[in-house]
Protein backbone atom coordinates (compact mmCIF):
# COMPACT_ATOMS: atom_id res chain seq x y z
CA UNK A 1 0.00 0.00 0.00
CA UNK A 2 1.25 3.19 -0.36
CA UNK A 3 2.22 5.45 1.86
CA UNK A 4 1.57 8.93 1.15
CA UNK A 5 4.21 11.41 2.85
CA UNK A 6 3.30 13.53 6.19
CA UNK A 7 2.42 16.83 4.67
CA UNK A 8 0.46 14.99 2.21
CA UNK A 9 -1.75 13.22 4.45
CA UNK A 10 -2.11 16.39 6.96
CA UNK A 11 -4.09 17.61 3.89
CA UNK A 12 -5.99 14.47 2.47
CA UNK A 13 -6.22 11.78 4.86
CA UNK A 14 -9.89 11.45 6.00
CA UNK A 15 -11.35 14.13 3.59
CA UNK A 16 -11.71 12.32 -0.25
CA UNK A 17 -14.18 14.38 -2.62
CA UNK A 18 -17.40 13.23 -0.61
CA UNK A 19 -19.24 11.16 -2.48
CA UNK A 20 -22.71 12.23 -2.81
CA UNK A 21 -22.28 15.65 -4.01
CA UNK A 22 -18.78 15.62 -4.59
CA UNK A 23 -17.74 18.54 -2.48
CA UNK A 24 -14.01 18.89 -2.62
CA UNK A 25 -13.75 20.47 1.21
CA UNK A 26 -14.78 18.33 3.98
CA UNK A 27 -18.58 18.94 4.65
CA UNK A 28 -19.72 20.22 8.25
CA UNK A 29 -22.02 17.69 9.40
CA UNK A 30 -24.40 19.95 11.45
CA UNK A 31 -26.78 17.19 12.53
CA UNK A 32 -27.63 15.12 15.30
CA UNK A 33 -29.10 12.13 13.95
CA UNK A 34 -29.00 9.23 11.04
CA UNK A 35 -31.75 7.78 9.55
CA UNK A 36 -31.99 3.93 9.55
CA UNK A 37 -32.82 1.75 6.49
CA UNK A 38 -34.90 -1.10 8.45
CA UNK A 39 -35.01 -2.14 12.03
CA UNK A 40 -32.49 -4.81 11.14
CA UNK A 41 -30.17 -1.91 9.96
CA UNK A 42 -30.72 -0.47 13.64
CA UNK A 43 -30.37 -3.73 15.13
CA UNK A 44 -26.68 -4.11 13.62
CA UNK A 45 -25.62 -0.59 14.30
CA UNK A 46 -26.68 -1.18 17.92
CA UNK A 47 -25.09 -4.49 18.24
CA UNK A 48 -21.70 -2.61 16.30
CA UNK A 49 -22.12 -5.48 14.45
CA UNK A 50 -21.58 -2.96 11.45
CA UNK A 51 -20.28 0.34 11.04
CA UNK A 52 -22.20 3.49 10.56
CA UNK A 53 -23.97 6.70 12.12
CA UNK A 54 -26.97 6.75 14.65
CA UNK A 55 -26.11 9.68 16.90
CA UNK A 56 -23.65 12.50 17.07
CA UNK A 57 -23.01 11.80 20.94
CA UNK A 58 -20.86 8.93 19.08
CA UNK A 59 -20.00 9.00 15.85
CA UNK A 60 -20.37 12.40 13.31
CA UNK A 61 -19.09 12.32 9.41
CA UNK A 62 -17.19 15.57 10.01
CA UNK A 63 -15.43 14.53 13.14
CA UNK A 64 -14.38 11.70 11.53
CA UNK A 65 -12.87 12.77 9.18
CA UNK A 66 -10.48 14.23 11.97
CA UNK A 67 -10.26 11.16 13.76
CA UNK A 68 -8.71 9.31 10.90
CA UNK A 69 -6.59 12.45 10.08
CA UNK A 70 -5.08 12.43 13.65
CA UNK A 71 -4.57 8.55 13.85
CA UNK A 72 -2.83 8.95 9.79
CA UNK A 73 -0.64 11.96 11.44
CA UNK A 74 0.50 9.73 14.57
CA UNK A 75 0.63 6.61 12.75
CA UNK A 76 -2.58 5.38 14.73
CA UNK A 77 -4.94 2.73 14.35
CA UNK A 78 -7.87 4.68 14.85
CA UNK A 79 -8.90 8.14 17.17
CA UNK A 80 -11.68 9.52 19.00
CA UNK A 81 -12.05 13.20 19.24
CA UNK A 82 -13.37 14.95 22.26
CA UNK A 83 -14.54 18.51 23.25
CA UNK A 84 -11.64 19.59 24.64
CA UNK A 85 -7.58 18.21 25.61
CA UNK A 86 -9.18 17.63 29.39
CA UNK A 87 -12.68 15.68 27.79
CA UNK A 88 -9.64 13.32 26.10
CA UNK A 89 -8.10 12.87 28.92
CA UNK A 90 -11.30 11.81 31.19
CA UNK A 91 -11.77 9.35 27.87
CA UNK A 92 -8.05 8.03 27.33
CA UNK A 93 -8.30 6.56 31.24
CA UNK A 94 -11.92 5.71 31.24
CA UNK A 95 -12.41 2.03 29.59
CA UNK A 96 -9.83 0.70 32.04
CA UNK A 97 -9.73 2.51 35.53
CA UNK A 98 -11.66 1.77 37.85
CA UNK A 99 -12.47 2.82 41.69
CA UNK A 100 -8.75 2.02 43.45
CA UNK A 101 -6.74 1.84 40.49
CA UNK A 102 -3.76 3.89 40.20
CA UNK A 103 -1.77 5.52 37.04
CA UNK A 104 1.88 7.05 37.09
CA UNK A 105 2.31 10.79 36.28
CA UNK A 106 5.06 12.84 35.37
CA UNK A 107 5.61 15.63 38.29
CA UNK A 108 6.34 18.11 35.18
CA UNK A 109 3.04 17.98 33.73
CA UNK A 110 0.45 21.57 32.43
CA UNK A 111 -0.69 22.48 35.64
CA UNK A 112 -4.17 21.94 34.22
CA UNK A 113 -3.76 18.05 33.79
CA UNK A 114 -2.20 17.89 37.29
CA UNK A 115 -5.16 19.51 38.66
CA UNK A 116 -7.72 17.23 36.69
CA UNK A 117 -5.84 14.10 37.73
CA UNK A 118 -5.06 14.62 41.23
CA UNK A 119 -8.17 16.54 42.24
CA UNK A 120 -11.68 15.76 40.12
CA UNK A 121 -9.78 12.09 39.14
CA UNK A 122 -9.35 11.61 42.70
CA UNK A 123 -13.75 11.68 42.89
CA UNK A 124 -13.37 8.57 40.55
CA UNK A 125 -11.55 6.99 43.00
CA UNK A 126 -8.70 6.82 39.91
CA UNK A 127 -5.46 7.77 42.31
CA UNK A 128 -2.31 9.10 40.46
CA UNK A 129 1.25 9.11 41.63
CA UNK A 130 3.44 12.16 40.59
CA UNK A 131 6.91 11.36 39.60
CA UNK A 132 9.83 12.59 38.26
CA UNK A 133 9.94 10.91 34.86
CA UNK A 134 13.08 11.54 34.23
CA UNK A 135 14.11 9.30 36.87
CA UNK A 136 13.11 5.64 35.37
CA UNK A 137 14.40 4.12 39.04
CA UNK A 138 11.24 6.31 40.41
CA UNK A 139 8.76 5.32 37.86
CA UNK A 140 9.61 1.86 38.25
CA UNK A 141 9.17 1.85 41.94
CA UNK A 142 6.13 3.91 41.70
CA UNK A 143 4.43 0.86 39.26
CA UNK A 144 2.37 -1.10 41.90
CA UNK A 145 -0.30 -4.07 41.40
CA UNK A 146 -3.09 -1.72 40.65
CA UNK A 147 -1.48 0.81 38.78
CA UNK A 148 -2.77 0.79 35.01
CA UNK A 149 -0.66 3.29 33.00
CA UNK A 150 1.88 5.70 32.52
CA UNK A 151 1.44 9.20 31.54
CA UNK A 152 3.96 12.27 30.05
CA UNK A 153 4.49 15.12 28.13
CA UNK A 154 6.46 14.72 24.83
CA UNK A 155 7.71 18.60 25.72
CA UNK A 156 5.96 19.89 28.72
CA UNK A 157 4.13 22.62 29.11
CA UNK A 158 5.73 25.26 30.15
CA UNK A 159 8.56 24.01 31.63
CA UNK A 160 10.86 22.74 27.91
CA UNK A 161 11.65 19.13 29.75
CA UNK A 162 11.73 16.47 27.07
CA UNK A 163 10.32 12.99 27.92
CA UNK A 164 12.71 10.30 27.18
CA UNK A 165 10.02 8.87 25.11
CA UNK A 166 11.93 5.20 23.95
CA UNK A 167 13.11 4.63 27.74
CA UNK A 168 9.76 5.24 29.70
CA UNK A 169 8.09 3.29 26.70
CA UNK A 170 10.29 0.34 28.31
CA UNK A 171 9.49 0.59 31.55
CA UNK A 172 5.70 0.75 31.04
CA UNK A 173 6.17 -2.36 28.69
CA UNK A 174 8.14 -4.19 31.27
CA UNK A 175 5.39 -3.68 33.98
CA UNK A 176 2.32 -4.87 31.29
CA UNK A 177 0.91 -1.81 31.22
CA UNK A 178 -0.16 1.32 28.93
CA UNK A 179 2.04 4.16 27.81
CA UNK A 180 0.29 7.45 27.55
CA UNK A 181 1.77 10.52 25.64
CA UNK A 182 0.42 13.96 25.92
CA UNK A 183 2.16 15.02 22.37
CA UNK A 184 0.26 18.70 22.45
CA UNK A 185 2.86 20.97 22.55
CA UNK A 186 5.44 18.91 20.00
CA UNK A 187 2.70 17.81 17.68
CA UNK A 188 3.13 15.10 14.94
CA UNK A 189 4.92 17.37 12.79
CA UNK A 190 7.73 17.45 15.22
CA UNK A 191 6.88 14.31 16.82
CA UNK A 192 5.33 10.80 16.66
CA UNK A 193 4.83 9.16 20.19
CA UNK A 194 3.84 5.97 18.87
CA UNK A 195 7.02 5.51 16.54
CA UNK A 196 8.69 5.37 20.28
CA UNK A 197 6.53 2.73 21.71
CA UNK A 198 3.78 4.72 22.88
CA UNK A 199 0.21 3.06 23.28
CA UNK A 200 -2.01 6.07 23.36
CA UNK A 201 -1.50 9.52 22.26
CA UNK A 202 -3.99 12.20 23.62
CA UNK A 203 -3.79 15.99 22.42
CA UNK A 204 -5.34 19.32 22.95
CA UNK A 205 -6.33 20.29 19.70
CA UNK A 206 -7.24 23.29 20.84
CA UNK A 207 -3.51 24.16 20.57
CA UNK A 208 -1.44 23.92 17.33
CA UNK A 209 -3.27 21.44 16.00
CA UNK A 210 -6.19 23.80 14.95
CA UNK A 211 -3.71 26.66 15.21
CA UNK A 212 -5.53 29.60 15.10
CA UNK A 213 -6.89 29.74 18.41
CA UNK A 214 -11.02 29.12 17.70
CA UNK A 215 -11.80 25.95 18.61
CA UNK A 216 -11.22 23.53 21.84
CA UNK A 217 -10.88 20.09 21.35
CA UNK A 218 -8.88 17.11 22.17
CA UNK A 219 -8.31 13.31 20.44
CA UNK A 220 -6.98 10.11 22.06
CA UNK A 221 -4.95 8.12 19.10
CA UNK A 222 -4.85 4.51 19.52
CA UNK A 223 -1.94 2.80 18.50
CA UNK A 224 -3.80 -0.04 18.54
CA UNK A 225 -0.92 -2.73 19.38
CA UNK A 226 -1.26 -2.89 22.65
CA UNK A 227 -1.80 -6.71 24.50
CA UNK A 228 -5.18 -5.92 26.41
CA UNK A 229 -5.33 -9.79 27.45
CA UNK A 230 -1.43 -9.84 28.70
CA UNK A 231 -2.43 -9.76 32.48
CA UNK A 232 -5.60 -9.35 34.27
CA UNK A 233 -5.08 -5.43 34.63
CA UNK A 234 -7.75 -4.15 31.69
CA UNK A 235 -10.81 -6.40 32.42
CA UNK A 236 -12.93 -3.18 30.81
CA UNK A 237 -11.76 -4.16 27.78
CA UNK A 238 -11.06 -8.05 27.86
CA UNK A 239 -14.29 -9.02 30.39
CA UNK A 240 -17.91 -8.86 29.11
CA UNK A 241 -19.18 -5.25 28.37
CA UNK A 242 -22.59 -5.35 30.22
CA UNK A 243 -24.00 -2.70 28.27
CA UNK A 244 -23.55 -4.64 24.93
CA UNK A 245 -25.27 -7.76 26.45
CA UNK A 246 -21.78 -9.17 27.84
CA UNK A 247 -19.59 -8.62 24.47
CA UNK A 248 -15.46 -8.25 24.53
CA UNK A 249 -14.51 -5.79 23.16
CA UNK A 250 -11.03 -6.87 22.61
CA UNK A 251 -11.93 -10.53 21.50
CA UNK A 252 -14.69 -9.81 19.32
CA UNK A 253 -12.98 -6.24 17.47
CA UNK A 254 -9.34 -6.91 18.33
CA UNK A 255 -6.92 -3.73 17.71
CA UNK A 256 -10.09 -1.61 17.25
CA UNK A 257 -11.42 -2.20 20.25
CA UNK A 258 -10.29 0.73 22.57
CA UNK A 259 -11.00 2.69 19.42
CA UNK A 260 -14.81 1.22 19.41
CA UNK A 261 -14.86 1.40 23.13
CA UNK A 262 -13.97 5.10 23.01
CA UNK A 263 -16.92 5.69 21.05
CA UNK A 264 -19.59 3.32 21.65
CA UNK A 265 -19.34 3.52 25.61
CA UNK A 266 -16.53 6.65 26.73
CA UNK A 267 -18.52 9.40 24.48
CA UNK A 268 -22.26 7.30 24.93
CA UNK A 269 -22.09 8.02 28.72
CA UNK A 270 -19.69 10.75 29.12
CA UNK A 271 -20.78 12.63 26.35
CA UNK A 272 -17.88 14.80 25.55
CA UNK A 273 -18.50 14.81 21.99
CA UNK A 274 -16.59 17.39 19.74
CA UNK A 275 -18.84 19.79 17.53
CA UNK A 276 -18.56 19.11 13.99
CA UNK A 277 -18.12 22.93 13.18
CA UNK A 278 -15.04 22.67 15.63
CA UNK A 279 -13.51 19.68 13.67
CA UNK A 280 -14.07 21.21 10.51
CA UNK A 281 -11.88 24.32 11.78
CA UNK A 282 -9.72 21.90 12.99
CA UNK A 283 -9.11 19.80 10.03
CA UNK A 284 -8.47 23.51 8.33
CA UNK A 285 -5.87 23.70 11.11
CA UNK A 286 -4.24 20.98 9.92
CA UNK A 287 -3.72 21.27 6.48
CA UNK A 288 -1.09 23.82 7.60
CA UNK A 289 0.46 22.21 10.74
CA UNK A 290 3.91 21.19 9.45
CA UNK A 291 4.01 24.28 7.59
CA UNK A 292 3.39 26.77 10.79
CA UNK A 293 5.35 24.44 13.50
CA UNK A 294 8.22 25.15 11.08
CA UNK A 295 7.62 29.02 11.96
CA UNK A 296 6.71 28.86 15.67
CA UNK A 297 9.49 27.15 16.07
CA UNK A 298 11.99 28.96 14.09
CA UNK A 299 10.31 32.40 16.05
CA UNK A 300 10.90 30.84 19.30
CA UNK A 301 14.48 29.82 18.90
CA UNK A 302 15.10 33.53 17.66
CA UNK A 303 13.16 34.82 21.19
CA UNK A 304 14.89 32.36 23.09
CA UNK A 305 18.15 33.68 21.98
CA UNK A 306 16.89 37.24 22.28
CA UNK A 307 15.50 36.84 25.68
CA UNK A 308 18.64 35.06 26.94
CA UNK A 309 21.28 37.57 26.16
CA UNK A 310 18.83 40.77 28.05
CA UNK A 311 19.83 41.81 30.99
CA UNK A 312 16.14 41.46 32.90
CA UNK A 313 16.23 38.28 31.98
CA UNK A 314 17.58 35.23 34.58
CA UNK A 315 17.28 32.34 33.14
CA UNK A 316 15.07 30.93 29.74
CA UNK A 317 14.15 27.23 29.56
CA UNK A 318 13.76 26.43 26.09
CA UNK A 319 14.84 23.11 24.71
CA UNK A 320 16.49 23.95 22.04
CA UNK A 321 19.30 26.20 23.95
CA UNK A 322 23.03 24.97 24.05
CA UNK A 323 22.33 24.99 28.00
CA UNK A 324 19.66 23.25 28.35
CA UNK A 325 19.78 19.42 29.83
CA UNK A 326 17.03 18.29 27.58
CA UNK A 327 18.65 19.31 24.22
CA UNK A 328 20.15 16.28 22.92
CA UNK A 329 16.69 14.44 24.26
CA UNK A 330 14.92 17.30 21.93
CA UNK A 331 17.22 16.83 18.80
CA UNK A 332 16.51 12.91 19.14
CA UNK A 333 12.88 13.14 19.46
CA UNK A 334 12.07 16.23 17.34
CA UNK A 335 14.20 16.37 14.57
CA UNK A 336 16.57 19.64 15.36
CA UNK A 337 13.07 21.34 16.57
CA UNK A 338 12.06 22.33 20.00
CA UNK A 339 8.33 23.81 20.31
CA UNK A 340 7.60 27.18 20.26
CA UNK A 341 6.59 27.17 24.37
CA UNK A 342 9.11 28.35 26.65
CA UNK A 343 9.55 30.00 30.07
CA UNK A 344 11.96 32.49 31.22
CA UNK A 345 12.24 34.09 34.80
CA UNK A 346 12.73 37.85 35.32
CA UNK A 347 15.44 38.99 38.15
CA UNK A 348 12.68 41.08 39.24
CA UNK A 349 10.77 37.75 40.61
CA UNK A 350 6.61 38.04 40.23
CA UNK A 351 6.38 41.75 40.63
CA UNK A 352 8.35 42.33 36.94
CA UNK A 353 6.23 38.94 35.68
CA UNK A 354 3.59 40.52 36.14
CA UNK A 355 4.22 43.70 35.10
CA UNK A 356 5.61 42.61 31.61
CA UNK A 357 2.41 40.67 30.89
CA UNK A 358 0.52 43.62 31.52
CA UNK A 359 3.21 45.91 29.47
CA UNK A 360 2.56 43.48 26.17
CA UNK A 361 1.00 45.91 23.22
CA UNK A 362 1.53 42.81 20.94
CA UNK A 363 1.75 39.95 22.53
CA UNK A 364 -1.47 39.14 23.95
CA UNK A 365 -1.93 38.28 27.67
CA UNK A 366 -3.94 35.39 27.86
CA UNK A 367 -4.15 31.76 28.95
CA UNK A 368 -3.50 29.60 26.21
CA UNK A 369 -0.63 28.41 23.81
CA UNK A 370 -0.40 27.17 20.13
CA UNK A 371 -1.99 30.25 18.43
CA UNK A 372 -1.00 32.06 15.06
CA UNK A 373 -0.74 35.23 17.49
CA UNK A 374 2.24 35.33 20.06
CA UNK A 375 0.95 34.61 23.26
CA UNK A 376 2.53 35.45 26.92
CA UNK A 377 1.18 34.62 30.44
CA UNK A 378 2.75 34.57 33.97
CA UNK A 379 1.63 31.25 35.28
CA UNK A 380 2.28 31.62 39.13
CA UNK A 381 -0.94 34.12 38.81
CA UNK A 382 -2.95 32.47 36.79
CA UNK A 383 -2.85 28.99 35.10
CA UNK A 384 -1.01 27.42 37.80
CA UNK A 385 -2.72 29.35 40.73
CA UNK A 386 -4.58 26.59 42.31
CA UNK A 387 -1.16 24.57 42.95
CA UNK A 388 0.40 24.29 45.94
CA UNK A 389 4.19 25.85 46.00
CA UNK A 390 6.23 22.51 45.62
CA UNK A 391 3.84 21.72 42.54
CA UNK A 392 4.13 25.07 41.23
CA UNK A 393 8.19 24.64 41.58
CA UNK A 394 7.87 21.22 40.47
CA UNK A 395 5.90 22.16 37.10
CA UNK A 396 8.23 25.02 36.23
CA UNK A 397 6.23 27.91 37.26
CA UNK A 398 8.06 29.59 40.16
CA UNK A 399 6.60 33.36 41.14
CA UNK A 400 9.50 34.98 39.01
CA UNK A 401 8.41 32.49 35.58
CA UNK A 402 6.62 33.86 32.42
CA UNK A 403 5.65 31.54 29.34
CA UNK A 404 5.24 32.58 26.30
CA UNK A 405 3.56 31.20 23.15
CA UNK A 406 5.90 32.80 19.54
CA UNK A 407 3.46 33.03 17.32
CA UNK A 408 3.82 33.16 13.41
CA UNK A 409 4.17 37.43 13.27
CA UNK A 410 7.10 39.50 12.24
CA UNK A 411 9.91 37.78 14.40
CA UNK A 412 11.34 41.69 14.93
CA UNK A 413 8.41 42.99 15.87
CA UNK A 414 7.94 40.08 18.78
CA UNK A 415 11.60 41.00 19.74
CA UNK A 416 10.74 44.47 20.05
CA UNK A 417 7.24 44.58 22.13
CA UNK A 418 9.10 42.08 24.33
CA UNK A 419 12.07 45.03 24.81
CA UNK A 420 9.55 47.10 25.68
CA UNK A 421 7.83 45.76 28.13
CA UNK A 422 10.67 44.11 29.66
CA UNK A 423 12.09 47.86 30.52
CA UNK A 424 9.14 48.48 32.41
CA UNK A 425 9.09 45.03 33.99
CA UNK A 426 12.47 46.37 35.28
CA UNK A 427 10.97 49.65 36.27
CA UNK A 428 8.01 47.91 38.23
CA UNK A 429 10.34 45.60 40.22
CA UNK A 430 12.22 48.73 41.23
CA UNK A 431 9.32 50.23 42.34
CA UNK A 432 8.57 47.30 44.63
CA UNK A 433 11.81 46.85 46.61
CA UNK B 1 2.49 -11.81 12.36
CA UNK B 2 1.93 -8.47 10.53
CA UNK B 3 5.50 -8.03 8.90
CA UNK B 4 5.63 -9.27 5.44
CA UNK B 5 1.92 -9.56 4.80
CA UNK B 6 1.22 -6.50 2.89
CA UNK B 7 -1.75 -7.22 0.36
CA UNK B 8 -2.29 -4.35 -1.96
CA UNK B 9 -5.45 -2.17 -2.02
CA UNK B 10 -6.45 -3.72 -5.52
CA UNK B 11 -5.89 -6.68 -4.95
CA UNK B 12 -8.28 -6.86 -1.89
CA UNK B 13 -10.71 -5.33 -3.61
CA UNK B 14 -10.63 -7.34 -6.82
CA UNK B 15 -10.93 -10.45 -4.34
CA UNK B 16 -14.20 -8.85 -2.73
CA UNK B 17 -15.67 -7.72 -5.91
CA UNK B 18 -15.50 -10.80 -7.31
CA UNK B 19 -16.82 -12.97 -4.70
CA UNK B 20 -20.61 -13.78 -4.13
CA UNK B 21 -20.72 -16.70 -1.77
CA UNK B 22 -18.16 -17.44 1.21
CA UNK B 23 -18.18 -20.37 2.99
CA UNK B 24 -17.13 -19.54 6.43
CA UNK B 25 -15.26 -22.30 8.43
CA UNK B 26 -15.83 -21.80 12.57
CA UNK B 27 -19.13 -19.61 12.08
CA UNK B 28 -20.44 -19.52 15.18
CA UNK B 29 -23.79 -19.15 16.44
CA UNK B 30 -23.48 -17.03 18.85
CA UNK B 31 -24.24 -13.70 18.57
CA UNK B 32 -21.59 -11.84 19.87
CA UNK B 33 -18.62 -13.94 18.58
CA UNK B 34 -16.73 -12.25 16.16
CA UNK B 35 -17.54 -14.80 13.55
CA UNK B 36 -20.99 -14.17 13.96
CA UNK B 37 -20.18 -10.38 13.49
CA UNK B 38 -18.49 -11.22 10.29
CA UNK B 39 -21.64 -13.55 8.76
CA UNK B 40 -24.40 -10.69 9.51
CA UNK B 41 -21.98 -7.99 8.42
CA UNK B 42 -20.95 -9.20 5.21
CA UNK B 43 -24.77 -10.69 4.33
CA UNK B 44 -25.87 -7.10 4.73
CA UNK B 45 -23.20 -6.49 1.71
CA UNK B 46 -25.17 -8.38 -0.24
CA UNK B 47 -22.64 -11.71 -0.26
CA UNK B 48 -24.29 -15.25 0.58
CA UNK B 49 -22.59 -16.66 3.84
CA UNK B 50 -22.40 -20.45 4.33
CA UNK B 51 -21.57 -21.82 7.47
CA UNK B 52 -19.24 -24.77 8.24
CA UNK B 53 -19.15 -25.81 12.13
CA UNK B 54 -19.62 -29.59 13.39
CA UNK B 55 -20.57 -28.65 16.42
CA UNK B 56 -23.78 -26.39 14.88
CA UNK B 57 -24.49 -28.87 12.03
CA UNK B 58 -28.00 -29.32 11.52
CA UNK B 59 -28.98 -25.82 12.82
CA UNK B 60 -29.00 -23.00 11.27
CA UNK B 61 -27.19 -19.62 11.71
CA UNK B 62 -28.79 -16.29 10.38
CA UNK B 63 -31.23 -17.95 7.75
CA UNK B 64 -28.55 -20.37 6.44
CA UNK B 65 -28.21 -24.33 7.24
CA UNK B 66 -25.27 -24.77 8.90
CA UNK B 67 -23.02 -27.97 7.55
CA UNK B 68 -19.88 -30.19 9.85
CA UNK B 69 -17.68 -29.58 6.55
CA UNK B 70 -16.47 -27.72 3.60
CA UNK B 71 -17.49 -30.87 1.55
CA UNK B 72 -20.84 -30.99 2.37
CA UNK B 73 -21.61 -27.37 1.54
CA UNK B 74 -24.36 -27.45 -1.31
CA UNK B 75 -23.91 -24.49 -3.17
CA UNK B 76 -21.22 -23.03 -5.41
CA UNK B 77 -18.51 -21.53 -3.59
CA UNK B 78 -15.74 -18.83 -4.20
CA UNK B 79 -13.90 -17.55 -1.32
CA UNK B 80 -13.31 -19.64 2.16
CA UNK B 81 -13.14 -17.24 5.70
CA UNK B 82 -11.08 -19.75 7.79
CA UNK B 83 -12.10 -18.96 11.51
CA UNK B 84 -10.15 -21.24 12.93
CA UNK B 85 -6.39 -21.17 14.65
CA UNK B 86 -3.28 -21.57 12.44
CA UNK B 87 -2.82 -26.02 12.83
CA UNK B 88 -6.25 -26.24 11.90
CA UNK B 89 -6.80 -23.78 8.77
CA UNK B 90 -3.62 -26.03 7.62
CA UNK B 91 -6.65 -29.29 6.84
CA UNK B 92 -9.20 -26.44 5.92
CA UNK B 93 -6.81 -25.25 3.26
CA UNK B 94 -6.21 -28.48 1.53
CA UNK B 95 -9.70 -29.78 2.17
CA UNK B 96 -10.47 -26.37 0.39
CA UNK B 97 -7.94 -26.73 -2.15
CA UNK B 98 -9.41 -30.51 -2.99
CA UNK B 99 -12.71 -29.20 -3.78
CA UNK B 100 -12.06 -25.84 -6.07
CA UNK B 101 -12.67 -27.12 -8.71
CA UNK B 102 -15.70 -28.71 -8.47
CA UNK B 103 -17.09 -25.68 -5.82
CA UNK B 104 -15.31 -22.83 -8.01
CA UNK B 105 -13.56 -21.89 -5.16
CA UNK B 106 -11.10 -18.97 -5.81
CA UNK B 107 -9.65 -17.43 -2.66
CA UNK B 108 -8.76 -18.71 0.94
CA UNK B 109 -8.54 -16.24 3.45
CA UNK B 110 -7.12 -16.73 7.06
CA UNK B 111 -8.85 -14.04 9.96
CA UNK B 112 -7.24 -11.88 11.86
CA UNK B 113 -4.48 -13.69 13.77
CA UNK B 114 -4.23 -16.70 11.53
CA UNK B 115 -1.41 -17.06 9.96
CA UNK B 116 -0.60 -20.59 8.19
CA UNK B 117 2.34 -20.20 5.77
CA UNK B 118 2.75 -23.43 4.61
CA UNK B 119 -1.00 -23.86 3.70
CA UNK B 120 -0.48 -20.76 1.93
CA UNK B 121 2.15 -21.79 -0.08
CA UNK B 122 0.15 -24.98 -1.00
CA UNK B 123 -3.14 -22.96 -2.04
CA UNK B 124 -0.83 -20.38 -4.05
CA UNK B 125 0.53 -23.53 -6.05
CA UNK B 126 -3.04 -24.63 -6.92
CA UNK B 127 -3.65 -21.15 -7.94
CA UNK B 128 -5.62 -19.87 -5.20
CA UNK B 129 -5.21 -16.26 -4.14
CA UNK B 130 -4.49 -16.47 -0.31
CA UNK B 131 -5.12 -13.62 2.43
CA UNK B 132 -3.89 -14.14 6.13
CA UNK B 133 -4.16 -12.34 8.85
CA UNK B 134 -6.82 -10.24 7.85
CA UNK B 135 -10.62 -9.86 8.32
CA UNK B 136 -12.89 -9.17 5.29
CA UNK B 137 -15.45 -7.32 7.37
CA UNK B 138 -12.64 -4.60 8.34
CA UNK B 139 -11.38 -4.70 5.10
CA UNK B 140 -14.52 -4.45 2.82
CA UNK B 141 -15.23 -1.47 5.59
CA UNK B 142 -11.80 -0.07 4.96
CA UNK B 143 -11.60 -0.48 1.19
CA UNK B 144 -15.22 1.11 1.46
CA UNK B 145 -14.37 3.94 3.84
CA UNK B 146 -17.04 2.34 6.04
CA UNK B 147 -14.23 1.57 8.67
CA UNK B 148 -13.64 6.16 8.63
CA UNK B 149 -16.78 6.77 10.30
CA UNK B 150 -15.79 5.04 13.35
CA UNK B 151 -12.31 7.10 13.62
CA UNK B 152 -10.12 4.32 12.36
CA UNK B 153 -7.27 5.00 9.34
CA UNK B 154 -8.07 3.36 6.49
CA UNK B 155 -5.02 4.42 4.47
CA UNK B 156 -6.59 5.34 1.75
CA UNK B 157 -5.57 8.97 0.22
CA UNK B 158 -7.54 9.74 -3.05
CA UNK B 159 -8.81 13.25 -5.18
CA UNK B 160 -11.29 10.76 -7.08
CA UNK B 161 -14.83 11.15 -6.40
CA UNK B 162 -16.35 7.32 -5.57
CA UNK B 163 -19.84 6.57 -7.76
CA UNK B 164 -22.22 5.59 -5.41
CA UNK B 165 -23.20 1.87 -6.33
CA UNK B 166 -27.25 1.47 -7.84
CA UNK B 167 -29.22 -0.18 -4.45
C1 LIG C 1 -0.20 20.10 27.27
C2 LIG C 1 -1.66 20.29 27.45
N1 LIG C 1 -2.44 19.22 27.66
C3 LIG C 1 -3.77 19.35 27.84
C4 LIG C 1 -4.38 20.58 27.84
C5 LIG C 1 -5.85 20.66 28.05
O1 LIG C 1 -6.49 20.97 26.85
P1 LIG C 1 -7.85 21.80 26.74
O2 LIG C 1 -7.58 23.17 27.22
O3 LIG C 1 -8.14 21.73 25.26
O4 LIG C 1 -8.87 21.10 27.56
C6 LIG C 1 -3.60 21.72 27.61
C7 LIG C 1 -4.24 23.06 27.63
O5 LIG C 1 -3.67 24.05 27.96
C8 LIG C 1 -2.21 21.57 27.42
O6 LIG C 1 -1.43 22.63 27.20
Amino acid sequence: MTRYGFETRMIHAGSEPEPVTGARQTPIFQNTSYVFHDADDAAALFNLQSFGFIYSRLTNPTVAALEERLASLEGGRGATCAASGHAAQLLAFFPFMEKGDRFVASNRLYGGSITQFSKTFAKFGWEVDFVDTGDLDAVRAAIGPATKALFAESLANPGGVVSDLEALARVAKDAGILFIVDNTMATPALCRPIEWGADLVVHSTTKFISGNGTSMGGAVIDSGTFDWAQNDRYGGLTGPEPAYHGLSFYESIGEMAFTAHYHAVGLRDLGATMAPMNAFLTLLGLETLSLRMERHCDNAATVAAFLAAHPAVAWVSFAGSDRSPFKPLADRYFGGRYGSVFTFGLKGGYAAGMALVESCTLLSHLANIGDTRSLILHPASTTHRQLTDAQRIAAGAGPEVVRISVGLETVKDILADLDQALTRAGQAAQAAE
Amino acid sequence: MEQDLAYSDPFLADILGRTRTIAMVGASANWNRPSHFVMKYMQTKGFRVLPVNPRDAGGEILGEAVVATLAEVAAPVDFVDIFRNAEAAGAITDEAIALAAEKGIRTIWMQLGVRNDAAAARASAAGLDVVMNRCPKIEFGRLNRELSWGGFDSGIVSSRRRRMRPI
